[in-house]
């Protein structure tokens, strides 16, 4: 079998200056690989402030029952935390069209699809399912042993 | 999703005569590693959302959560992604010192939050509703749990990786690491805003 | 602490009463799985190959080697999983009447679910991951894949779970359940024995396997194809292959979810799934079909690619329509996403779900229509050559098309109310499961065997293999198709009308001819190796291919490509020779190749004694094996030797090599 050798850094037979260490990571702007985004101390705090935004309103809203209607403050919570997924995506994943050449974010939305659809899919057949097969209001469900 | 780079070929050259790296695909194999578990927590939430409002008699979230106990883990781990991101702004400045520092006091956040959970579980349990009392309480420990355990597992990744930095330095392999582990940490965190919204705020407004 | 409390912790619930002494079948298996086994172990000490084995084969990170090993592992699983199709198909030939025929209910409840659990898990799916090892990285001009130890961890893990399952023959019992192991009957209360922890733990362990696979070769195609190579100039079955792998990646998890969730309730005593406390079962049932309609598409999508090189290579034409299947394959992959309840139409899910999910399903039919008739098409005035792998395409294309009309017949819910888990249903599954998945697999074998041994498979014994599948598949599967109209169920292991043997003996006479077929291809692997000289592949292109792979010698060498490829269009190879390619003889420079590793197999041992342990009860073991595990992954992660440069004259000498051999065959 071939016999394993350790070629010095960048020496080839090829003449460029190849970077063949394996060890080093393939690309030219700094080390960090192509198309991965990095932060700035800026982007951090202020995604950590719109972070502790987003988060104390929602828990004000229920812990001091601040709206009459359960209602309001439901759609209000879930809003928040829409866009808080939002801030930590783009302010700590720095998430973008360019990164991996577009397939992070491809992937991403494949993945948002299916869970969407996993979720609100098994909501709504268990749902049918429930209401057909299994014939007890939601008061049975909380209060039957 | 452009081909990888071509180099100035004429339509005859059917070969590179020189050495072909093809980019490194870690971190991109770790993001869809990050987005298979973003559904193992979609089917945990789907059975918490199915499941959560069958309590069997038993305790509620209203009997149940204490929403300032949540507050003060989730700003652990809210805490813990930004130090984590001082310690990425750190590896940029090459200064593996303060790197370790801010990944320590990230383990710190991550570790009291996992010990404020732990407390919370042993609580729930010492009071009869552990994950056993009804499907509404499997479906809370199980989610509420495996985020846990993700954050666990964080932790053990980020002790490794503070040993494998102070041991060998800034190599571009350990920076490649703790970009996956940072993309890893972030994750987790956005996961909690999924738990803390759904389990416990909307548990209490049911 | 007292003798049997001792013996209690050390050992769990496995005692000596574990092994089913008492059970005459499976005392004559063990007694001729132990001879063979010894024989097999005996030999390969004899000629003093472990070490061989070890460095050469186990250890190795190439994914030609691997996909190899996966296609043993599919092959020896096969034979296992047919022996439990016989044994059922005898029972069912037998038992009507008084006669209760020879296997008692709670032994044919563990057949057809090992059956199906084998067949699935442990042979469809390493076959197609092992023909996707074997053949896309050289598709698209890579060295190997992303990463290669992964895929060898990959690999392992599959064992891992195939070992378990096979055990559960010896220490034990498996699982009565049906391979999807539906709760209450799966859940604690009613399985209280480790019959489906095997289950459980085989399948978590090479799911996890799978995953990994399945990052690995999405990434492998993303990042890895040879300059120029678009996605649009991709060969289509590199194009399913990533299409396969994405749904692997994102069904899965789900699956992984699911099981944790019945394990939990099995070991802990939550109520996901239980009759009370606010458990539903029907979760479960929900759950576990949003993974296994992916997974079946998962199954198909790399048969339909291996079809789509052999059309194009045997007509001597370019495919028909590329776009079109690229289309057809993505619209595929997303739609299957959609039709899961399909699966379960009479569990009570109503009229409006119902429709919903029965218009989705007859909708998925219309993309693999346009594959068909893109193949079609293809063959019009094509050059065709009816090699092997051209008949098992041919067989496919006229098996499939009917296996799938019956499966857009169930589509309609009015008509699965009648059908739903009957022998109609079985009859469906294993049309489009033969026809599709397992023809194409050997269609893939005979094509791609030059490539990957070095010399073709013997044609004639290919075509009795094949003659005998296509003809005991119909004879086996048509009466169930008439029995299933008839309304009589599946998984049954008794019946009272006489009037319905007749049919079960004509389905006997099928799985006899398939046997055949079996024993014609094990026959074709031992005809072609004997004969190996005369059916060698020495141009490295035996059948006019015209994709990258066969651009290189056969085998491949380690390194697959001297020089990495540069593509201009669709059919690289084709193009290639087209305008004049002349193969470089010189300016070779060293490659830069992955190390092999004992980790992978290492970490997969451990998994696989967690597992165990988990089945038995063993509280102090699960938890150590499983420590070691994680300390063998951080250790393996403090290891930074992992790779070695091929020197520029080992190059140059194989290369030489087969200039030599290419000038004599001139």
């Amino acid at each position: 079998m071939s016999a394993a050798s350790e070629t010095p850094h960048g020496e080839t037979d090829a003449g460029q200056d190849l970077d063949i260490d394996p060890r080093h990571v393939h690309g030219h702007d700094g080390g960090h690989g192509s198309g991965a985004a990095h932060g700035t101390f800026k982007g951090y705090v202020i995604g950590f402030l719109l972070s502790v935004v987003l988060t104390a309103i929602p828990f004000w809203l229920v812990m001091d029952k601040v709206f009459a209607d359960p209602k309001t403050t439901v759609f209000i919570v879930m809003a928040f935390a829409v866009v808080q997924i939002l801030v930590h995506m783009v302010y700590f994943l720095h998430l973008n069209t360019s990164s991996e050449g577009g397939w992070n974010m491809l992937a991403l939305i494949f993945t948002m699809v299916l869970v969407v659809i996993t979720l609100s899919g098994s909501l709504w057949v268990m749902y049918h399912m429930n209401t057909n097969m299994m014939p007890m209001s939601p008061q049975d469900m909380r209060n039957m042993p | 999703m452009s081909s990888p780079n071509l180099s100035a070929a004429s339509p005859q050259q059917f070969y590179l005569t020189s050495e072909h790296h093809p980019e490194n695909g870690t971190m991109l194999g770790f993001w869809i590693y990050l987005m298979s578990d973003c559904l193992v927590f979609a089917v945990l939430f789907a059975m918490y959302g199915i499941l959560g409002g069958n309590y069997a008699a038993g305790p509620g979230p209203k009997d149940l959560f204490e929403l300032p106990t949540v507050a003060i883990n989730t700003s652990m781990l809210l805490l813990s992604s930004i130090t984590y991101g001082f310690a990425m702004l750190e590896i940029q400045r090459n200064r593996k010192g303060a790197t370790l520092f801010w990944l320590a006091i990230t383990g710190c956040f991550g570790a009291a939050f996992v010990g404020l959970e732990l407390t919370e579980f042993a609580h729930f349990i010492h009071e009869g509703a552990g994950p056993q009392r009804s499907a509404f309480l499997s479906s809370f420990f199980t989610l509420v749990g495996t985020h846990g355990l993700h954050v666990s597992f964080g932790i053990i990744w980020l002790i490794t990786l503070m040993v494998q930095v102070g041991w060998r330095g800034l190599t571009p392999e350990n920076i490649r690491r703790l970009s996956c582990l940072s993309l890893f940490w972030h994750f987790l965190d956005v996961v909690w805003i999924g738990v803390f919204t759904f389990v416990y705020l909307m548990g209490v407004l049911r | 602490m007292q003798h049997s409390e001792l013996i209690h912790f050390l050992f769990g619930r496995l005692s000596w009463d574990s092994i089913p002494y008492n059970v005459p079948i499976l005392v004559y298996t063990f007694a001729v799985v132990a001879v063979l086994g010894a024989a097999l172990f005996g030999a390969i000490t004899w000629y003093g190959k472990w070490g061989y084995l070890w460095r050469e084969w186990f250890t190795s990170v190439d994914h030609k080697k691997i996909g190899i090993m996966y296609m043993v592992l599919g092959t020896v699983m096969l034979l296992r999983g047919f022996a439990d199709a016989a044994m059922m198909r005898i029972q069912q030939v037998w038992a009507f009447g008084g006669s209760l025929g020879y296997l008692p209910p709670e032994h044919y409840d563990q057949i057809f679910t090992a059956h199906g659990v084998i067949m699935i898990f442990f042979v469809a799916m390493p076959m197609v991951v092992g023909l996707m090892n074997i053949v896309m990285p050289l598709q698209i001009g890579a060295r190997d894949v992303a990463f290669p130890f992964l895929n060898n961890f990959s690999f392992w893990m599959t064992v891992a779970g195939a070992i378990l399952v096979m055990m559960s023959l010896f220490v034990g019992e498996f699982a009565r359940t049906g391979w999807l192991a539906y709760p209450p009957l799966s859940g604690i209360a009613y399985s209280p024995d480790v019959g489906v922890d095997y289950y459980i733990w085989s399948l978590q362990i090479a799911g996890a396997g799978t995953l990994l696979s399945g990052v690995n070769m999405v990434v492998t195609i993303v990042k890895m194809r040879a300059p120029g190579m678009t996605l649009m100039r991709m060969p289509i079955f590199t194009w399913t292959a990533l299409c396969t792998n994405v749904l692997i990646v994102a069904a899965f998890p789900v699956l992984t979810a699911v099981l944790v969730l019945l394990s939990l309730d099995r070991y802990v005593g939550t109520n996901f799934f239980t009759n009370d406390f606010g458990g539903n079962a029907m979760m479960y049932v929900n759950l576990i079909w949003i993974w296994g309609h992916p997974e079946v598409y998962i199954l198909i999508l790399p048969a339909f690619g291996v079809f789509s090189e052999v059309v194009s290579t045997f007509c001597d034409k370019r495919l028909f329509g590329y776009t079109s299947m690229v289309y057809a394959t993505l619209v595929i992959t997303i739609l299957s996403y959609l039709v899961w309840l399909h699966h379960f139409f009479t569990m009570g899910s109503g009229a409006s779900v119902n429709s919903f999910f029965g218009i989705t399903t007859m909708i998925i039919s219309i993309p693999t229509g346009a594959k068909m008739f893109n193949w079609l098409f293809t063959m019009y005035r094509g050059r065709i050559r009816f090699d092997v792998p051209m008949l098992w395409t041919m067989g496919f294309m006229f098996t499939f098309v009917i296996g799938g009309m019956t499966g857009v017949l169930l589509a309609v819910p009015p008509a699965d109310f009648e059908l739903h888990n009957s022998l109609f249903l079985v009859a469906h599954f294993h049309n489009v499961i033969i026809g599709g998945v397992l023809f194409g697999m050997f269609a893939g074998i005979n094509y791609w065997f030059p490539k990957s041994m070095g010399f073709k498979l013997d044609p004639f014994w290919g075509k009795v293999s094949f003659w005998f599948w296509l003809s005991g598949f119909w004879f086996a599967f048509t009466p169930l198709y008439i029995l299933g109209l008839m309304g009589v169920t599946r998984r049954l292991n008794h019946f009272d009308d006489p009037s319905l043997q007749i049919w079960f003996q004509i389905a006997a006479f099928g799985a006899v001819l398939v046997f055949i077929g079996i024993v014609a291809f094990l026959i074709q692997l031992y005809v072609s190796f004997r004969r190996r000289e005369e059916l060698r592949d020495v141009t490295g292109d035996p059948w006019g291919g015209r994709t990258l792979e066969w651009s290189t010698s056969s085998p491949a060498p380690e390194y697959n490509f001297a020089f990495t490829p540069v593509v201009h269009d669709q059919d690289a190879w084709a193009d290639m020779k087209k305008r004049g390619y002349q193969r470089p003889e010189q300016g070779f420079i060293p490659i830069h190749m992955p190390k092999s590793t004992g980790a992978g197999f290492i970490l997969a041992v451990l998994a696989m004694i967690c597992g165990f342990a988990m089945i038995w009860h063993i509280w102090w073991l699960a938890p150590a094996a499983f420590v070691a595990f994680l300390a063998t992954v951080i250790i393996h992660s403090f290891n930074a030797h992992r790779d070695f440069h091929i020197p520029a004259e080992e190059v140059a000498r194989v290369e030489a090599e087969r200039s030599r051999l290419l000038a004599q065959q001139a």
